[in-house]
């Protein structure tokens, strides 16, 4: 007889002045399904305990059971705001531990695609982080470009959000004409864009009460507690791997990396604005920037062969056939590539024994290093500030439990 | 671009900063060392975790202040069974170091690093949610992903991908 009743962690009250609260799973502010058990003193907080694994799909054990190749529709799932740059950070391990080159029209538009999903990313954060605050309005000026990136996404690969566009060896498909057209359009329009959302935000008196000094994070604190990306560097550490650890061609682009010492919620606000701007100048020096040439890989056992070539050359289609009925092995050994996702350093680590099937693969999510700093963040404030502090760290839960 | 072989002769890689510094502490801690596809990996014995992390943390010249991530990995059915695998990040210097410590299948135990860095919190629940290994000196050792009542370690090879338990 299966227990009907599952045991699930609970906080004990350590003072006789508190109390606990529970807040979540399913709380409108709480991005998914985090559950916080809070210990509360009146209205002050006293301990935050994040309880995870509400979504957990094991992942990286689905991925142990499958070809190289089938595991990069996997890696969509992990993170559903930025699947790009999960597929990214999946191929460039198997790149890695498969010694493959891969031609430079291919790495320039990962780099644009990567940089538009940061966008897609961000502005999906600013959008819930407002609603999370008290500011209805700007979600759904958020939310109309967000249209624009997704229909680009749609597109290149069919798809709005599960793109798995990236594939072992470069892309799927040539992007469609028009694309650049439409990037273009994008790029040329988004800056004014921005400075709405700083028009409604950025010196609203309400939103500096609900963000200025609040939920404060020292930079000791930060590294000490594993926190990445635009909350890291919120806390005045300068450190952005698409400048200082280069992948996929970024060392050729010339972009600003903004920081802030204020270590609080309007700093990561300031700090994710600003990266919005820089991303759409990366996406427009790719651009202009972009070559012609062949977006695969030359290597025939690895890269499944065009459509065309499949139905007229026999070679290619028995490629073809091994590649999907047998996959293909990659030599034995580890890598661990880490990406700048649009919450901080995504890290893949790939482990392979010589096999079609990857023998490990683990996620180093940024969310979930970044939670961990909830209760520094919130220790001494009121109960509104941590769902300030849940939108400031920008969480993904599908991401946190894969 | 061809695959260089991989470096594990020990002699060969001590003139690097991290594992000179690591040899010059002790010897004995060092049980092998390996520099492949651009990464440089340290296998550590089992007792001399913590030390080495706060070492290669607090040295002047490493400044191995970030951790990045701690995973596992279950080479079952060879022996030893486990490995626990630390990824640390210099920011000041921009680089990487792998540390590994591998544990037998029988009793897979080896000491928290939550005292060096508090982030290895959550990373080293996960591993003992999903691979059994146990954490001696974490503050709060208990299954993170799964529910508290679930029976086995999800991770670990001996564990099917699917199926009804």
């Amino acid at each position: 007889m299966p227990q009907m009743f599952t045991p699930t962690p609970t906080l004990e009250a350590t003072g006789p002045r508190t109390m606990t609260l529970n807040m979540g799973p399913q709380h409108p502010s709480t991005h998914g399904v985090l559950r916080l058990l809070l210990e509360i003193d009146g209205e002050t907080i006293v301990r935050v305990m994040p309880d995870i694994g509400f979504l957990h799909t094991g992942i990286e054990k689905t991925c142990e059971a499958k070809f190289y190749q089938q595991t990069v529709p996997l890696t969509d799932r992990i993170d559903y705001l930025c699947p790009l740059t999960n597929n990214l950070c999946y191929v460039l391990a198997v790149e890695r531990l498969l010694g493959l080159e891969i031609p430079p029209r291919a790495q320039w538009l990962r780099v644009m695609l990567n940089e538009l999903t940061r966008i897609n990313s961000h502005l999906v954060w600013l959008g819930t982080h407002a609603i999370d605050i008290g500011a209805m309005s700007v979600f759904l000026y958020c939310f109309r470009e967000r249209e624009d990136i997704l229909r680009i996404f749609e597109m290149v690969s069919g798809q709005r959000m599960m793109t798995s566009y990236f594939r072992i060896g470069g892309l799927a498909l040539e992007p469609p004409l028009g694309m650049f057209d439409a990037v273009k359009r994008f790029v040329t329009r988004f800056p004014s864009r921005v400075d709405e959302y700083e028009n409604l935000l950025t010196e609203n008196p309400i939103w500096l009460k609900r963000t200025k000094g609040v939920a404060y994070l020292a930079s000791e604190d930060a590294v000490a507690l594993g926190a990445t990306g635009p909350t890291l560097r919120a806390s005045g550490i300068d450190i952005d791997l698409r400048r200082d650890m280069p992948y996929t061609g970024y060392e050729k682009l010339k972009f600003k990396v903004p920081v802030s010492n204020d270590g609080d919620v309007f700093a990561r606000y300031i700090v994710r604005v600003q990266e919005l701007r820089e991303s759409n100048e990366i996406v427009r020096q790719t651009l202009e920037g972009v070559p012609e040439g062949p977006i695969k890989a030359d290597a025939p056992k690895i890269v499944l062969p065009d459509r065309e070539k499949m139905k007229t050359q026999m070679e290619a289609l028995i490629y073809h056939f091994k590649i999907v009925t047998e996959g293909f092995p990659v030599p034995a050994g580890e890598v661990y590539q880490a990406v700048e996702s649009p919450r901080g350093e995504m890290g893949y680590y790939v482990v392979s024994d010589g096999s079609p099937k990857p023998y490990r693969v683990h996620v180093r999510a940024p969310s979930f290093a970044n939670l961990q700093t909830l209760h520094t963040m919130c220790e001494g404030r009121l109960i509104a500030d941590v769902v300030a502090a849940i939108g400031s760290i920008d969480i993904v839960l599908g991401e946190v439990d894969r | 671009m061809p695959l260089a072989p991989a470096i594990t002769d020990l002699d060969q890689l001590k003139e690097r900063p991290a594992l000179a510094r690591l040899l010059a502490w002790d010897p004995g801690a060092v049980e092998a060392a390996k520099f492949d596809r651009d990464e440089f990996t340290i296998v550590l014995k089992r007792p001399a975790i913590r030390e080495a992390c706060a070492i290669l943390r607090d040295d002047r010249e490493l400044q191995f202040n970030f951790l990045s991530d701690v995973t596992g990995v279950d080479w079952y059915p060879n022996e030893p069974r486990f490995e626990v695998v630390y990824h640390l990040l210099s920011i000041p210097r921009r680089e990487r170091l792998r540390l590994k410590v591998r544990l037998a299948g029988d009793d897979p135990s080896l000491e928290s690093i939550t005292s060096v860095w508090p982030s290895a919190n959550f990373f080293e629940r996960e591993i003992y949610d999903l691979f059994g290994v146990r954490f001696s000196g974490h503050p709060n050792l208990r299954r993170i992903m799964m529910p508290e009542d679930w029976e086995g370690h999800p991770l670990r090879k001996d564990y099917p991908v699917e199926g009804y338990r």
